[in-house]
């Protein structure tokens, strides 16, 4: 039987994976969100494994309710992208620097 | 070695192997594809945790909607791949490095020695009758009434500025406005030119050409 560690472990790896993806891709922003819904399937799998094992269902509401902020998320990324690209004709993170930051 | 573990280690493996092609591949299309197998198998996972409303969930609103969005916007923006791949080899040791850190930190927090079998063992089987879709939205709708509200009000709110980020209002297109056309006044319209009646014309003294 597969235990709670191996679940967790897999996350852990998954969000390791986004976190590197977010420090390498200094090119484009679409990688860069695509690392954090990656985060943010390792977390919900870590909510899941805990919801199982324990036999609590909050955890898989939790997920629930994480999954409506990431589609927020995820669609507001995506139309600042569209104006920033429209602005500025680049979604390059490197020249995107007009705060001077 | 059981079915089971067969099932998760299979999985597993292609989501591991799917989500790093999603970090290192250069072509943001390819990099979202595999981001859509890497959900199909941990959608897998979940059905192993026994949360089936949310393994369909993540299939149908994840792959069928978001990861459809991420695609039509990858390819809406003209993006130069060759370009795209330069960046990737700079910052690389150091962010495997980071990121092989951070995974072996949580694997000794997370590990077997914290999690294993003998300290949370399996729990019981369920009911033949049990209903995670039906025991779900009992909890929705009562204890998690008011979060569930927040929630729809939170979509609302992404719906709104989403639209209102990417509107371009119409330019140089011939409508009718017709509160203008009501608002309007006699004097905007109408105008009186004050010019002296015409003379009139002697007909007897005509220059002599006109008539031949």
């Amino acid at each position: 039987m597969v235990a709670l560690s191996n679940f967790l472990i897999l996350a852990a790896i998954l969000f390791g994976v986004g976190i590197a993806g977010i420090l390498i891709n200094r090119k484009n922003i679409i990688v860069l969100l695509m690392s954090i819904e990656l985060m943010l399937l390792a977390v919900n799998t870590n909510f899941i494994a805990f919801s199982y094992f324990l036999g609590n269902n909050t955890g898989q509401l939790f997920v629930f309710f994480i999954l409506t902020v990431a589609a927020a998320e995820a669609a507001i990324g995506l139309a600042i992208m569209m104006v920033l690209f429209r602005k500025s004709g680049t979604i390059e993170v490197d020249k995107l620097d007009a705060l001077k930051g | 070695m059981t079915a089971v573990q067969v099932i998760f280690y299979l999985f597993s493996l292609v989501a591991i192997l799917s989500s790093v092609f999603v970090v290192a591949s250069p072509n943001p299309v390819r990099g979202a594809l595999s981001l859509v197998l890497t959900f199909f198998a941990m959608s897998g996972i979940w059905l192993l945790l026994q949360a089936e409303f949310l393994a369909l969930i993540l299939v149908l609103v994840y792959v069928g909607a978001v990861m459809t969005l991420f695609l039509f916007v990858v390819m809406m923006l003209r993006v130069n791949v060759m370009s795209l791949r330069a960046g990737l080899v700079r910052y690389l040791p150091f962010a495997i490095l980071l990121s092989l850190l951070i995974i072996g930190m949580m694997v000794i927090v997370v590990g077997p020695k914290q999690f294993g079998l003998t300290h949370l063992p399996l729990p019981p089987a369920l009911a033949k009758d049990y209903n995670n879709l039906a025991d779900l939205g009992n909890m929705l709708y009562t204890n998690y009434a008011y979060p569930f509200e927040i929630a729809a009000v939170l979509l609302l709110t992404a719906i709104i500025a989403a639209i209102s980020l990417t509107h371009r209002k119409p330019h140089k297109r011939k409508i009718q406005n017709i509160t203008k056309q009501i608002a309007v006044k006699r004097a905007d319209r109408v105008k009186l030119v004050c010019m002296p009646s015409a003379k009139k014309i002697n007909l007897v003294n005509k220059p002599s050409g006109a008539e031949q």
